[in-house]
């Protein structure tokens, strides 16, 4: 059975890049796939990579991972300004990453205009 | 008072000692031909070998440097270190590497080596001057982990080429690596068939200055 987590951007925000990258560790080794509200900084992204490295074991294969953002790509330099601005004055991160443990996402497929996530079938008992 | 003034010009001489020799690192997936461009430059410059290359994934586990690489051209001259790095992945099974026919001992202490090699890279990262963030044209450059690691480049401000390898293949596709990252320079090479690769260099020269 496939759990689907969602964690809300307020959740996340208060936390420190260790305390984010250990609330996504413990989900994901619990076989979860989490969504979470808005989106990881590149360096949050690159640490959670160097994480993952470290505890990958015989269970643990690693993860998959995928950040969306709602930015149109041909917004105009002011509509991204307004926009970032809104998101500071609301503490706001937008988009949304999905991140899930390697064992279950085969692949998140990802283009300019959809997001794909394909699971892999289980072979037997773990 | 002495010890001071040894410190401060030890500072001074490893400031200059840091500026001499620019770091250009070699980033991207496994398997995107990074370290057959770092074989290929280093060749046509040096005259040697760098690294091991192989159609098994994560063949380079450890970071590869070449130092002193001279190019010379046009008039242009610049001087750099190579720095061939692990691809940098986010998942990494053994039994991925069974399907190329190796013993199960191999895989397990190849995925071993592979983790460690992607920590690595990522460590690297706050080394360089600049980079070639190196991408297989036949592949879906959406791809989270490059990314991961152009975000992570622009973050600490490092100048960036992306090179879509491998366009020799009937499958590459150049127009979608540039759609993907519209704000940086982007050149397709084939470094195992040598196609445009004075073109390449010719960016290199932009690239480290």
């Amino acid at each position: 059975m496939l759990t689907l987590q969602f964690i809300p951007h307020h959740e996340i925000s208060g936390l420190d890049m260790n305390g984010k990258i250990q609330k996504i560790l413990k989900s994901v080794k619990e076989d979860k796939i989490i969504l979470i509200e808005g989106r990881l900084h590149a360096q949050e992204e690159s640490e959670l990579i160097r994480r993952t490295m470290e505890v990958i074991d015989k269970k643990f294969k690693g993860i998959e991972i995928c950040t969306v953002d709602y930015q149109p790509r041909n917004m105009l330099l002011s509509e991204k300004i307004k926009k970032t601005l809104a998101n500071l004055l609301l503490n706001k991160n937008s988009g949304m990453t999905i991140i899930g443990p390697a064992t279950v996402v085969k692949e998140i497929k990802k283009d300019p205009n959809k997001v794909e996530l394909f699971t892999l079938e289980k072979r037997g008992k773990r | 008072m002495i010890k001071g003034i040894k410190s401060f010009f030890g500072f001074i001489s490893k400031m200059f000692k840091g500026k001499k020799h620019i770091k250009l690192g070699i980033y991207g997936p496994p398997n995107a031909g990074k370290s057959s461009i770092a074989n290929m430059v280093v060749k046509d410059w040096l005259g040697e070998e760098m690294s091991t290359v192989s159609p098994i994934p994560h063949e380079t586990r450890e970071v590869v440097v070449k130092e002193k690489i001279h190019m010379k051209k046009k008039g242009k001259e610049i001087t750099f270190n190579l720095v061939d790095t692990p691809g940098i992945a986010t998942r990494i099974d053994y039994e991925d590497f069974l399907k190329f026919k190796m013993s199960a001992k191999d895989a397990k202490e190849r995925a071993k080596e592979a983790t460690k090699g992607v920590i690595e890279s990522i460590k690297w990262l706050d080394d360089m001057d600049c980079v070639l963030v190196v991408l297989d044209s036949t592949q879906n450059p959406y791809n989270q982990v490059n990314i991961t690691i152009i975000g992570n480049l622009a973050a600490r401000d490092i100048p960036v080429l992306i090179v879509g390898n491998k366009i020799d293949l009937k499958k590459s596709d150049v127009k979608r690596i540039e759609a993907a990252f519209p704000q940086y320079p982007v050149i397709g090479i084939s470094a195992e068939k040598r196609i445009n690769v004075e073109a390449f260099y010719e960016e290199i020269f932009k690239l480290v200055r």
